[in-house]
């Protein structure tokens, strides 16, 4: 393994370990959403969604 | 009892410090990304190598995380935000180099792609005024998620993985994108440059996620 994976490997953790305590935060404090909440997420993921696989046939 | 001027007054301050926000985050947004493409471009001409875009990409982190928070309340947060975001921009270098020389139209469709995607996000963010602070646990854990999959995936070298996590990453920045563009308008993010770094990082994965997604599709990887 080359020294590049393991600093990749060192920053991944890194970031892993940085995150952990205020992922725990986020599950604790984020208010709950309903299904009206959701689907004004979903609908603008579905159109990206749409508009990556309209890049991907273009190049 | 309450006296509707007092409480029209004050929802009148709230929104113009909210447009006020708003506002500085995009100008110091788009200006610290002119500054990052900038750097990419330094770096690229002077064929930086993959070590030293890493410490780059080290030195930006450590900013982020342990000096742009100590610094953000004050005037010193924008050279440190502008130190970042060249650092980004340099650590980035060898992997545009690399693109642009297999198939330098990926590059500019995921770069034009990426601002579609911010631009129109944000629009409809802003337009619909939705609060998406009920999605902070979902993107948390996802992110914990993808970075585990991609720890796995440097000792396991599969390039399935690879691009499922580069699509995670593409969901879980356009998720970002929402919920930092709505924190702002309601008021939950009030440091323009907190906001701007956030959605820098935001903007920049999404690059490198398109980046990789539309190479592969396009034949080089």
């Amino acid at each position: 393994m080359d020294w590049l994976k393991i600093g990749s490997a060192v920053l991944l953790i890194a970031m892993i370990v940085f995150m952990w305590p205020r992922m725990k935060h986020a599950i604790a404090n984020s208010p709950k959403g309903n299904i009206n909440d959701w689907m004004g997420y979903i609908v603008p993921m579905a159109a990206v969604v749409g508009f990556i696989i309209l890049l991907i046939n273009m190049v | 009892m309450n006296n509707p001027n007092i409480s029209i007054g004050r929802s009148q301050e709230s929104i113009l410090a909210t447009n006020k926000v708003l506002k500085n985050t995009y100008m110091l947004l788009s200006i610290t990304l002119i500054f990052s493409a900038i750097t990419a471009f330094i770096g690229m001409q002077m064929q930086i190598g993959q070590g030293i875009a890493m410490i780059a990409t080290f030195g930006a982190i450590g900013l982020l995380w342990f000096v742009l928070p100590r610094t953000a309340n004050s005037a010193a947060g924008i050279p440190v935000m502008f130190a970042f975001t060249g650092l980004i921009g340099l650590g980035m270098a060898p992997m545009i180099e690399m693109y642009l020389a297999v198939n330098p139209s990926v590059v500019s469709t995921a770069l034009g792609g990426t601002g579609v995607i911010f631009l129109g996000l944000s629009g409809y963010a802003l337009t619909t005024r939705k609060d998406f602070s009920f999605m902070g646990g979902f993107l948390m854990v996802g992110m914990i998620v993808v970075l585990v999959a991609a720890l796995a995936n440097i000792f396991l070298q599969m390039p399935v993985m690879s691009l499922v996590v580069s699509g995670a990453i593409v969901m879980l920045m356009s998720g970002l994108i929402l919920y930092e563009t709505s924190s702002i308008i309601h008021g939950g993010e009030t440091n323009y440059i907190m906001a701007a770094a956030s959605l820098f990082l935001s903007i920049i994965n999404l690059f490198q996620a398109l980046l990789h997604l539309l190479g592969a599709f396009g034949g080089d990887d």
